[in-house]
């Protein structure tokens, strides 16, 4: 017997025994669930055989918010979105509003643009790997070893821009101030402990055998469901395509430097790939930014932006390669102040389409390591 | 990158606009679903965005030249609309942008899904469902995605006023800031 | 390795390698341990032990650095402090502010001519996300970020919303908790006014010497 959800099931059957599903909410205030994000599962014994993914505990409706407002003052709400990154939505923002005027962003600017993304990508990995051996079971160990390295980023972030995590740091035509003395050797320090933090980390559970067999084969995406479902980021590329935006749309000054882009050779990715991906990716990182570290110019960090910003009527769709994914921001200017329409394009929503496909036939545990994996954050889910 | 042009659909489906102002394909009703699959069927397979944008009734006015030659100003109502716009790309030939719009009224506002052609619509056009108010003909699961089930009303949409004492909050007012203002904190 | 359970023992060693180096190799393995930019260098005295200064307020800021913020603050150059404040009440700020936690009325004298000064100047705590538009936006450099973050108060709904009073500054203040950038401020402020002393004397200048050749045309209209 199987039921409509997961038609290759057979549910547990034995004589004298009369059994039903188990619908169990894994509600909105849990542990491993990433923020407050609900999945209501049917099971059978341990087995999954219908999951249905609630959310909107978080939704603040950012997208009406940003049009009683200048697009300069929706700036610090995008910090909000997805609040590990602050860096990176701020230039995705930044990126789109520049399309609607005509500005150039100076040469010392775009190069720190590309290092303070680079350092939020770094930040966002060291994160997720923490959190995902964390709801494996390893409790709490490896995720503060990961955070003591977040917490040496998140000084950097907070002697450049004032705060830690809710950065602001982004204008349109550059930054907002420049960074301090010796913050670019500061910079450069953490950058060069790094790799020997990774080696370590990668001694540490690369080989074991609980996460080898608990993440291998759980959670398989193809290839095929992976493109149509509109996956980006490191879960697209854990699946085989070679897909990064800074390769594609080269925004920025990324075809300055030399870096390459991890992807798994098949046509399956499961959980382990997409891990091992972000690890080989945060090597990647640091390749790039001890390139831009070397080349930074002198120079000023603003362009000539309008004081007042009130573009013309138009349309633009701006998008980078955030850590998570492909964060898009779509404006339509009407020539007033402020927006007409402000849309943000969310990468762990459209990441969440196939969470229902890979988790049906696995078991209860194996969920939480897929929803670990997919590497969702609620702000930007909700908005 | 370049962009993905626009020529080819217009050759192959010759009701279809192209706005030029705004960049975007404008579908004719009822033809979505078959631009979509030939679309598909040209290597565009990844659907990146799917949002809707609306639009109220409002006055236009032109300058037009009348008969006699001259130019003169004309005012015309231009009718409300809601669009639901899709950012499209092609991830096999790394090939860039072509924004659809399919357009709809305001009231009983329609839609043709694409859902069965490009699954990460799914969970997009229903949100749009669940903020504009649009129906999608043809979606697998439509229900409200970010509001609650039993929500009424449409927040995104431009004449949406919130209801009045909607939640309370946690600012004295009535009782409680008499309390308060009497000596008897509460704390 | 071959041995069952070989790369548990392997990610053991790493971790016991973390235990003993948390002691012996603190700049490596402790997080946050860069007070290279304190005065004296030095770690702070201890959990619970936040070293107060008298002054102008509870300085927050030996523990925190000199480039964190945290809550905005108006400035003024010293003395008494209603007598040199920079603000004008021209409500650009409670315009931009994204949270809209300004609350500001302007300031008018007997006549009900209007006086640039603020007379009530509130922000709401509660409110206020230290996101520094405010500060951006601001004509004049009125208000700028402290880094006040002991803000708490029993009283919930009057006892969060900081005054004019309580947020007025003077500029020194700011120069010590902020130094290198109430520096670049002064600077700029200084370049600004002398550009605008050079272009009213420009003016002045020119209105000079239109005057004088307009005199010395009537005074030769005269003679003719």
């Amino acid at each position: 017997m199987s039921t409509a959800a997961a038609p290759n099931y057979e549910l547990i059957q034995q004589d004298g025994l009369e059994t039903n599903l188990l619908e169990v909410s894994m509600g909105p205030h849990h542990p491993s669930t990433h923020g407050v994000f609900r999945m209501d599962v049917k099971l059978d014994g341990e087995t999954v055989v219908d999951l249905r993914p609630v959310f909107g505990y978080l939704h603040r409706n950012h997208e009406k918010l940003a049009e009683n407002m200048s697009y300069l003052s929706s700036m610090p709400f995008t910090d909000r979105l997805d609040y590990f990154n602050s860096m990176t939505n701020n230039w995705a923002y930044a990126l789109a509003a520049e399309k609607l005027i005509e500005v150039e962003v100076p040469e010392r600017a775009e190069y720190l643009r590309v290092i303070m993304a680079e350092l939020t990508r770094l930040v966002n990995h060291v994160s997720l790997v923490g959190f995902f051996i964390n709801d494996l079971g390893a409790l709490g160990t490896p995720l503060l070893y990961a955070f003591r390295e977040r917490e040496k980023i998140l000084d950097l972030f907070e002697q450049a821009s004032g705060a830690r995590m809710m950065c602001n740091y982004f204008r349109f035509g550059g930054l907002r101030n420049d960074v301090p003395e010796g913050w670019l050797k500061r910079a450069g320090e953490v950058v060069d402990r790094f790799p020997s933090f990774l080696d370590e980390y990668e001694q540490l559970l690369c080989e074991n055998e609980i996460i080898l067999s608990r993440t291998q084969g759980v959670g398989n995406l193809p290839r095929e469901l992976a493109i149509s479902a509109g996956i980006t980021g490191p879960m697209l590329r854990a699946s085989g395509v070679a897909y990064d935006l800074r390769k594609v749309d080269q925004y920025g000054i990324y075809d300055r430097f030399k870096f390459r882009v991890p992807y798994t050779d098949g046509d399956t990715g499961d959980c382990y790939d997409r891990f091992m991906i972000r690890m080989l990716e945060m090597r990647e990182s640091i390749e790039i930014l001890k390139q831009a570290l070397a080349g930074i110019p002198e120079g000023e960090i603003m362009g000539n932006a309008p004081r007042v910003f009130k573009p013309k009527p138009a349309e633009s769709y701006g998008r980078i390669e955030g850590p998570k994914g492909e964060l898009g921001f779509y404006l339509i200017a009407d020539g007033t102040p402020k927006p007409y329409r402000y849309r943000v394009r969310p990468p762990s929503l459209i990441n969440l389409t196939v969470l229902r496909d890979m988790c049906l036939g696995g078991k209860i545990a194996d969920a939480v390591i897929i929803l670990g994996s997919i590497d969702i954050v609620l702000g930007e889910v909700d908005r | 990158m370049s962009g993905l042009s626009h020529e080819p659909v217009l050759q192959q489906f010759p009701d279809a606009e192209w706005d030029e102002a705004a960049g975007a394909l404008i579908v004719p009703p009822g033809q979505a679903r078959t631009i979509a699959e030939w679309l598909l069927g040209q290597g565009v397979d990844y659907c990146s965005n799917v949002t809707g944008v609306d639009y109220l009734e409002r006055e236009v006015k032109e300058k037009t030249t009348n008969d006699a030659g001259e130019v003169e100003t004309v005012t015309r109502t231009e009718p409300g609309r809601i669009d639901v716009v899709y950012h499209l790309y092609s991830m096999q030939n790394k090939t860039g942008l072509l924004v659809l719009k399919q357009r709809t009224g305001r009231d009983n506002a329609e839609a043709e899904s694409l859902t069965p052609v490009w699954r990460s619509c799914d969970l997009q056009e229903r949100e749009v469902f669940d903020l504009f108010g649009v129906n999608f003909k043809g979606h697998p699961d439509q229900r409200r995605i970010l509001m609650w089930d039993e929500f009424e009303g449409h927040p995104m949409r431009k004449d949406y006023t919130e209801p009045f004492d909607y939640e309370w909050e946690p600012t004295p007012h009535n009782e409680i800031l008499e309390k308060h203002q009497k000596g008897k904190v509460i704390v | 390795m071959s041995i069952l359970g070989g790369g548990i023992f392997k990610g053991m060693a790493v971790t016991l390698r973390n235990f003993v180096g948390s002691y012996i190799n603190k700049k490596e393995r402790l997080p946050t341990n860069d007070y290279s930019w304190r005065a004296d260098g030095a770690l702070p005295q201890g959990i619970g032990d936040y070293p107060k200064e008298k002054g102008e307020q509870l300085s927050d800021t030996t523990t925190v650095t000199e480039y964190s913020r945290n809550f905005p603050m108006l400035l003024h150059d010293g003395g008494e402090p209603m007598d040199t404040v920079r603000c004008v009440a021209c409500q650009i700020c409670e315009r931009e502010c994204p949270p809209q936690c300004i609350y500001i009325e302007k300031d008018y004298d007997e006549n009900g001519k209007y006086i640039k000064r603020p007379a009530v100047f509130d922000i709401d705590v509660s409110v206020c996300m230290s996101c520094q538009i405010c500060v951006e936006v601001c004509p004049f450099d009125a208000i700028v970020m402290n880094s006040q973050f002991e803000l708490s108060t029993p009283d919930r709904f009057g006892g969060l919303l900081v005054r004019r009073d309580d947020l007025l500054k003077s500029n020194d203040y700011y120069h010590k908790i902020h130094p290198e950038e109430a520096a670049a401020r002064d600077q700029k402020m200084a370049v600004e006014k002398a550009a605008k002393e050079a272009k009213k004397k420009a003016a002045a200048e020119k209105a000079k010497a239109a005057a004088e050749k307009k005199a010395a045309e009537a005074a030769k209209e005269e003679a003719e």
